[in-house]
């Protein structure tokens, strides 16, 4: 059964973003809340934003990897939107003031060029709806006291989505496996972490397809310039004023953000 | 230091594993290991151990090492690994140099490496421990040649217009992803990684001869085995290589 407060549960989430002052897990006043109750609450909370004038120009995929799998207690990923006012580019300096208890990871984007509506669409049909992928840093970001979140907590939290980064050049998939796009991190010039695109579900591709499939349960489809953020390569890196990260991917190129205050 | 040698080779002629002997310091280990190494018959190469971050948190250690590779413990591509041979194998993907011609020096540097060398391809590292449940010293480890146990090497391309640095590595076991990693995992290049060991080994007038072959380093944690097992490396350029395990 649907929780009846969602309105409420997502106004909660709403002031927490504003005031920056964490909340509690919903699920520790009621564990039985799932999946279907964080949605309920995620589709309020952005009722909410885009009432303020903010527009969804993608969807961020997050818990992809099986480690990120096993420490929420799930076997499929989540997702949330992206919002317009969240992004960022290439050489910005992203001010810590906007988060609560933000984290960095380094993932693909992937850009649509072509419309793909669910349920039933394959990684093949994925494939050939993208139209390039941009090397990308996800800051993900708690609006839960102390990312003690569960399921339900994270979804109905726009997927813990805190801001993104994307570089500005798009490489078309042509002759890529995107399987096998290394990637390497370093935070001020010292190698952070490395991966490649199978952390992201095997293949940052079947996110694409597993996302189509997922919102066309609601009728909802992926548009067009839409971008999708793929899931995290490696383990999210807390950020300090001052750091300088670098995501450097093959084949796709380098992004750089620089932390601020 | 002999005696650490016999130790360690009745370990491996056993299957047994031992406990950590408690080698006093590097300079002991290295010479253990060069008791090993006259007693292991032709060589094929060398290999750099604990070079990843992945690695020296699984073994609590923060440099790298090196070691030998004997021929006797090359296993042919398509060859199955016979673990009932080994104590406790674990896998391992990597980044293997086939050097084109010798190469030694106190300040051979990683663009040196590349340049010295004909080939770049993808190795599989079967780890072997002769150290009950991987727990030694950084000391211990080296006199047991750097857990070196069996290796498999795929079909070398040439290393020009390869950024080794951000080639994607996959790992897989029986279908499934194990871990991921670039090639920067070891040391921040495979090659520096080389050409850290190289410098190292021209302290003692020793260096890389044309056709040896290099292991630079595992890319991940090292994924246990059992007979049955499947493992798959990719990396992105430079191939796919497969270990079944009976």
């Amino acid at each position: 059964m649907p929780v009846t407060d969602a309105p409420a549960k997502a106004r909660a989430l709403y002031d927490a973003r504003r005031t920056r002052v964490p909340i509690p897990p919903f699920t520790d006043e009621d564990p039985t809340l799932g999946m279907a109750d964080g949605y309920a609450v995620q589709r309020e909370l952005i009722e909410l934003l885009l009432a303020d004038g903010d527009r969804v120009i993608g969807h961020k995929v997050g818990l992809t990897s099986k480690p990120m799998q096993k420490m929420i207690g799930v076997d499929s990923p989540d997702h949330g939107p992206v919002l317009a006012s969240t992004v960022y580019r290439d050489g910005d300096t992203i001010p810590l003031d906007r988060f609560i208890q933000p984290k960095i990871e380094a993932e693909i984007v992937f850009v649509l060029g072509e419309r793909l509506q669910g349920p039933g669409v394959t990684v093949t049909q994925a494939h050939a709806a993208i139209a390039g992928a941009v090397a990308a840093m996800e800051i993900v970001d708690s609006r839960i006291v102390d990312w003690k979140i569960k399921l339900a907590d994270t979804v109905a939290d726009l997927a813990s989505n805190g801001a993104m980064a994307t570089s500005s050049r798009i490489v078309p998939l042509d002759g890529i496996d995107t399987r096998l796009i290394g990637m390497t991190l370093t935070r001020n010039g010292e190698l952070i972490d490395t991966g490649a695109g199978a952390a992201a579900l095997g293949d940052p591709v079947a996110v694409v397809a597993w996302l189509a499939n997922v919102l066309g349960e609601n009728g909802v489809a992926l548009e067009p310039g839409h971008l999708i953020m793929t899931g995290a390569l490696h383990a999210a890196v807390p950020m300090t004023a001052g750091d300088v990260f670098r995501a450097e991917f093959d084949r796709l190129g380098p992004i750089t953000v620089r932390v601020g205050a | 230091m002999s005696d650490y040698a016999v130790q360690l080779q009745k370990a491996v002629a056993d299957r047994t594993a031992i406990d950590a002997l408690g080698v006093p310091d590097l300079a002991t280990a290295y010479a253990v290991q060069r008791v090993l190494r006259d007693a292991a018959g032709p060589l094929v190469g060398w290999k750099l151990g604990v070079t990843s971050r992945a690695k020296q948190a699984q073994v609590g250690v923060s440099s790298p090492v090196f070691g030998f590779l004997a021929g006797a413990n090359a296993l042919d591509m398509g060859e199955p690994l016979d673990t009932g041979a080994l104590i406790q194998p674990r896998c391992e993907p990597e980044i293997v140099f086939v050097l084109g011609r010798d190469l030694a020096g106190p300040h051979v540097t990683a663009a040196d490496v590349i340049a010295a060398s004909s080939g770049v391809a993808v190795g599989i590292e079967v780890l072997d421990s002769r150290y009950r449940d991987y727990k030694f010293t950084m000391a211990d480890v080296v006199a047991d040649n750097t857990s070196a146990g069996r290796f498999v090497v795929g079909t070398p391309v040439p290393p020009a217009g390869i950024d080794l640095r951000l080639v994607g590595v996959v790992l897989e076991k029986n279908g499934e992803l194990v871990a991921t990693a670039s090639g920067a995992a070891s040391l921040g290049h495979p090659a520096a990684a080389v050409a850290w060991m190289v410098r190292t080994m021209a302290a003692d007038g020793e260096g890389l001869r044309a056709g040896d072959v290099v292991l630079s380093g595992g890319l991940t944690a090292a994924v246990p085995v059992a007979p049955g097992d499947v493992v798959v490396a990719s990396i992105d350029r430079l191939g796919t290589l497969e270990l079944g395990c009976r």
